[in-house]
């Protein structure tokens, strides 16, 4: 917990008088800022982060560089929404529990109360037969996204040249695709194979 | 009841999915359009379209799509909540584990198990998309030299275009503008 009382320190320094004003103050500029970086950033995780770290570290010295890369490197490394998590851990680094919230919800929110009234849109309009001309084509272009992420993948793990990656992703879609087996338990399976055998760093 | 359905539905998806965005794809076809046919396939595949043009991660847009069309405002808040309440909690535990021992083997290796299986879940569900633009199937076609040649040359520029490094946005507006002229002339 040194950090957290050095970052009270930064904060107080660069704030002027202690004392719950400051505090006020701390909590309204991380919830605005990340509000703000949520809101308007298009392109997931890898995008945000930079943004996240450049409001934090560089204009509001709220953390250094290195615990930023460390909890950035964490929060990739897990699953769930890269950028959310992110946020929560640098949250949690500056401020403890209510910083992990306050940055939570501040992520959290625009994109909800986006996709909400773009659901309602969507109900609306989606039975019109131009919208699904347009919704049709888009489908097509989401396809094309995914073939060539896909692709990226399979490149990427061919690279490392590592047999047992490049078995578990055969066997998995076999087992997938041609037999029909759950995903819930060809992770689970997949999940024991990494435990046992892939703790080795050439593996991540 | 449906609001707790949804929570521990998206919890399930969200623990699973590592990988970046669209690792969550494929979980989150198997448990809303296979298991519970909350939303059909090709609802599924505009919310993925919507979320590469709106803000947000994919995960947290279907979620909130998915919920609010379920069960409304709160379906949606559940399901958000849901998605990303145990990620969340994993990040916070192992950060301080990283912070107190610097070692955070065992977790990295389950992690290390479930990326190349996530490669596998993303192609599998590609082809499932392939499927439906193509055959108008969500499974696999019974006749596969009837397919609709006017998306097949949608979505052979679009592969082109996203190879070529044309930002994702354009590709989805174009292919949208190509879908409706297409339609129009009734192609």
């Amino acid at each position: 917990m040194t950090n957290q009382n050095e970052t009270d320190e930064k904060i107080n320094a660069s704030g002027g008088s202690k004392g719950s004003k400051n505090f006020e103050h701390f909590y309204r500029s991380l919830f605005a800022s990340t509000f703000l970086i949520s809101a308007f950033t298009v392109g997931g995780g890898f995008v945000i982060i930079p943004l996240l770290r450049a409001k934090y570290v560089d204009e509001y010295g709220w953390l250094t560089d290195e615990e930023t890369l460390n909890l950035v490197a964490i929060a990739q490394s897990m699953p769930g929404a890269v950028a959310i998590n992110a946020a929560v851990l640098m949250g949690f680094r500056m401020r403890g529990l209510p910083g992990a919230l306050t940055a939570m919800v501040a992520t959290v929110l625009p994109p909800l109360i986006t996709i909400s009234l773009i659901t309602l849109a969507y109900a609306a309009f989606a039975d019109n037969p131009i919208i699904q001309f347009i919704l049709k084509g888009m489908q097509c272009g989401a396809t094309a996204l995914i073939i060539n992420v896909a692709i990226d993948l399979i490149r990427k793990q061919i690279k490392k040249r590592l047999v047992l990656p490049l078995m578990i992703i055969l066997a998995t879609f076999i087992a997938n695709f041609a037999l029909g087996i759950s995903i819930m338990y060809l992770i689970l399976i997949d999940g024991i194979i990494g435990l046992l055998l892939m703790r080795d760093e050439i593996y991540s | 009841m449906i609001y707790l359905l949804l929570f521990f539905e998206f919890a399930k998806i969200s623990i699973v999915c590592v990988g970046g965005g669209y690792a969550s794809m494929p979980l989150m076809e198997a448990s809303v359009v296979d298991a519970h046919h909350w939303l059909s396939l090709s609802e599924f595949i505009d919310i993925f379209t919507i979320s590469q043009m709106t803000p947000g991660p994919i995960g947290i847009n279907a979620a909130t799509f998915a919920g609010m069309k379920i069960a409304g405002p709160l379906g949606a808040v559940c399901a958000t909540m849901g998605f990303v309440t145990p990620s969340v909690l994993l990040s916070l535990i192992v950060a301080k584990i990283f912070f107190k021992y610097g070692d955070i083997g065992p977790v990295q290796g389950i992690l290390n198990g479930l990326r190349p299986a996530v490669v596998a879940l993303i192609v599998s569900a590609g082809l499932g998309f392939v499927f439906l633009a193509l055959w108008n199937t969500e499974h696999r076609p019974e006749n596969f030299l009837a397919f609709d040649k006017s998306h097949a040359i949608i979505l052979a520029l679009a592969i082109i275009a996203t190879a070529k490094k044309i930002s994702v946005i354009k590709v989805l507006l174009g292919s949208g503008a190509l879908g409706l002229i297409f339609g129009i002339m009734g192609l």
